[in-house]
């Protein structure tokens, strides 16, 4: 579909722009909450074009970001042991656990292995059987069902030395969390756009009503991003809380209902520690018992972790808009994108390193 | 979380059972599994997001958005050229 | 290894079969006797025959002295190879190491002349691979008019290295009154780059198979010492070439801001990439400005020079897509700053670390 450059075309953007800076009366804080927007954001600068009064603040929507240190810790130990070929999505390699990454556990002769689709990992444990291949499943929706049919896939072929170490977590129970903080200042969200392409956006309707903001799914072409602001903005000028979708090409109300059965058939919601903010409830998904045996944690017994978290670190309050990446003492100090204390740093999404990026470009 | 690209089924076929096919994403050929979009058939465009398939794009709804910002955008020109030809006419 | 020849205890193993049935790399071949005599002479020495390879001594003379009342440098650069797999479309290891070397030497504005060439190689590699990259090198030399002089062959136990490494020195000469290097970017200065983006680092990730697509894209790997020299005899005036190799343009250009302590501004827009790899990249989760090329050169040089250059460079069939695409803006040390379709502007960093596809 040629057309669909369109959605590129740096002239309508820039008209859209100036409708937004025109409907504009009063500052306004958005936020959204996916890893992928946030990077579109960055790599078009759209954050530098709105009008100064509209805030855009990036939420937990980086898996990289917001996997609990404690599973890393468990991925890193499953990675080191002999026998394991540990596989993971590209984001994850660089991510500090405790003490290391995993990819100083491949450098030490742990087979690691970056792979594009869970199936990839299946197929590795097909052609290796015998060895230990466990796939870390992180992600959010958008990748659940994804995890969910690796799964399947691997009963189907009767692999017995196939396991998934489930990290993925959930949006609506993270946006509770955050509106319902008393110092929350997120006054619209951008609804992330592949998550809803999963779930639908009928999740989003209690939230928009409960916390009185409106709530627009939003693509990831530069066009679907400066629209979906645009009719935030336009919700927020009139005092609308509605629940719109500036995505219809691809999401529609009730979603994708043979990705979302899958998932039930596979997963169950589980309380979920989020790094640097704490246990969100139902906000995570674990394999049901029918499925115990692709569960990692079954297959390796690793116990109690201790974790060991920066003190410095605040990016818990960073992640949820609660403080600005500049007004952390150790930003730019001892927390660069070189030095990194914590996740919202590694991560060429999170929060602290597009700040720092962005900072140094003016 | 959320990269995903569309491109068109070029084929289908199965996997030890499990619903396969191939896209096209623009002279890029990848795998992707169709068992999340049962109904996608070859000439569909979907998104493919981690080697699966999301969800259908549809064309009609891609046109009728662009359609509306760019009549947007045309209004926009508009005023511009409103406000120049009246302070040209001053 | 086994073999049931007559051994004599006073010569080295000996394969009881002709060289050319030997189908595979065995550790004797490393030995430094007959085994390795033979697989030189009629792998390596057939396919890089010329005199000063042919005297067949442990190290090669050669005679520099080019223009005897031009003063000038002799210059000198090394690279290694470990790519993987060996071969992808559009080229292989063999292509790269000669290219990759003649590159690094006519970065600086000097003609290429000779290389050297180790080969460390793994057991049980297969002797028709070997034969092939070798062919490919010698066309490579043919292409660059470049002579490998000097080389050296060594054999791993099964496991112990990837099948094959190759590292090759270049040799070369540089005029004095040439001064080219990443120090000497100003502000003021034009930047060029000779063609597409990436072509050469998603070709490879294609034939590594892990990512699982295909498509048509090719390795833009080749020799660019012809069209420097047609580039520098227009525009002798050039302060900067890079090949941006790992790490790609951005990583390149970084570089040289530090180097030359200056800020180089970018437009995206004009930025060549083909749209099947601008395809890959988005489907995987790459940035083109980060992947590897093989086949391109930046160009740091004059304002008042650019035509000329994009002319000369276009002459050249590897130098058809050249486009200018930013500036050097000021004296500002290290950045590069990329301005985007809608005119905000991004920092390019370096590359930190491995290029990671993302779902994210």
């Amino acid at each position: 579909m040629e057309f669909l450059k369109n959605y590129r075309n740096a002239e309508l953007i820039k008209s859209l722009l100036n409708q937004i800076r025109k409907i504009t009366t009063r500052p306004w804080k958005l936020m959204e909450i996916c890893g992928g927007q946030t990077h579109a954001i960055m790599q078009y600068g759209i954050d530098q074009l709105l009008p100064e009064n509209i805030e855009l603040i990036h939420g937990p929507g980086c898996p990289v970001c917001v996997t609990a240190l404690e599973l890393i810790d468990k991925a890193l130990i499953i990675a080191q042991q002999p026998g394991v070929i540990f596989t993971s999505f590209g984001d994850m390699l660089r991510v500090p656990g405790s003490h290391h990454d995993l990819f100083s556990v491949r450098a030490q002769g742990g087979d690691v292995r970056v792979v594009y689709s869970p199936l990839d990992a299946v197929k590795i444990a097909q052609a290796n059987p015998k060895k230990e291949v466990v796939f870390f499943a992180i992600g959010f929706e958008t990748t659940a069902p994804a995890a969910a049919m690796s799964v399947l896939h691997a009963q189907k072929l009767g692999l017995i030395n196939f396991t998934i170490l489930p990290a993925n977590v959930l949006v609506p129970p993270a946006m509770h969390t955050i509106l319902g903080s008393p110092n929350n200042q997120i006054q619209a969200f951008l609804g992330a756009g592949h998550v809803c392409a999963v779930m639908g956006y009928w999740e989003y309707e209690p939230i928009a009503k409960q916390y009185g903001i409106p709530i627009v799914v939003t693509g990831f072409e530069p066009l679907d991003l400066v629209n979906g602001i645009f009719m935030a903005v336009k919700q927020l000028e009139i005092g609308n809380h509605l629940v719109e979708n500036a995505y219809p090409r691809v999401v529609t109300r009730t979603g994708n209902r043979t990705a979302q059965g899958i998932m039930e058939k596979v997963f169950q919601p589980v309380d979920r520690k989020w790094r640097g903010i704490g246990i969100i409830p139902q906000s995570g998904l674990d394999l049901r018992t029918e499925y115990a045996q692709f569960d990692a944690e079954n297959r390796f017994e690793i116990g109690l972790i201790d974790v060991m978290e920066s003190s410095l670190c605040i990016a818990g309050q960073v992640l949820q808009g609660l403080t600005k990446p500049f007004d952390c003492p150790a930003f730019g100090n001892e927390c660069t994108p070189q030095t990194p204390l914590g996740a919202p740093m590694v991560s060429s999404e999170g929060a602290c390193a597009a700040y720092y990026r962005y900072m140094r470009a003016r | 979380m959320c990269l995903g690209i569309p491109g068109k089924i070029v084929e289908r076929y199965e996997t030890a059972g499990t619903k396969m096919c191939k896209v096209d994403f623009g002279g890029v050929i990848q795998e992707a599994c169709i068992e999340t979009l049962p109904e996608a058939k070859v000439g569909d465009y979907t998104i493919i997001h981690a080697g699966f398939a999301l969800s259908l794009l549809s064309e009609k709804d891609a046109q009728e958005t662009l359609t509306i910002l760019q009549e947007i955008a045309q209004l926009e020109d508009e005023e511009k050229n409103d406000l120049l030809f009246t302070s040209n006419e001053k | 290894m086994m073999n049931n020849s007559n051994i004599n205890h006073l010569q080295g193993p000996v394969c009881s079969l002709p060289l050319q049935h030997n189908d595979q790399i065995v550790i004797g071949h490393g030995s430094g006797g007959q085994m390795t005599n033979d697989l030189i002479k009629n792998v390596f020495y057939q396919k890089f025959s010329n005199p000063i390879l042919d005297m067949n001594n442990d190290a090669a003379l050669i005679d520099l002295l080019l223009d005897n009342d031009k003063k000038g440098f002799l210059v000198t650069a090394i690279d290694a190879h470990i790519v993987s797999p060996l071969f992808f479309s559009g080229g292989d290891i063999g292509r790269l190491a000669i290219c990759g070397t003649v590159n690094d030497v006519a970065m600086l504005g000097a003609k290429p002349l000779y290389i050297t060439a180790s080969f460390i190689i793994e057991e049980g590699f297969s002797i028709n691979a070997l034969e092939k990259i070798a062919s490919s090198m010698q066309l490579a030399c043919q292409e660059a008019n470049v002579k490998i002089v000097a080389g050296d062959t060594k054999v791993t136990e099964k496991g112990k290295s990837d099948g094959l490494f190759i590292s090759t020195t270049g040799i070369g000469w540089v005029p004095a009154s040439r001064q080219i290097g990443g120090q000497f970017a100003r502000p003021g200065d034009a930047v060029i780059i000779s063609g597409t983006l990436g072509d050469h680092g998603i070709a490879v990730l294609e034939a590594r198979g892990d990512l699982g697509f295909h498509s048509t894209i090719q390795s833009d790997v080749a020799p660019l010492n012809e069209m420097i020299e047609i580039l520098l005899t227009e525009v002798p005036n050039t302060h900067v070439l890079r090949d941006p190799t790992r790490g790609g343009l951005a990583t390149s250009l970084v570089e040289i801001a530090y180097q030359s302590e200056v800020t180089i501004q970018i437009d995206e827009t004009s930025l060549p990439i083909r749209p099947t790899v601008q395809t890959a990249c988005e489907m995987l989760g790459f940035d083109p400005l980060y992947i590897g090329n093989e086949g391109k050169v930046i160009v740091i040089l004059p304002e008042a020079d650019v035509d000329n250059a994009l002319e000369a460079l276009r002459s050249h069939p590897y130098g058809k897509a050249a486009v200018r695409i930013g500036s050097v803006v000021q004296n500002s040390p290290g950045r590069v700053l990329l301005t985007t379709p809608l005119g905000s502007n991004r920092i390019l960093e370096m590359l930190a670390g491995e290029i990671l596809p993302r779902i994210c």
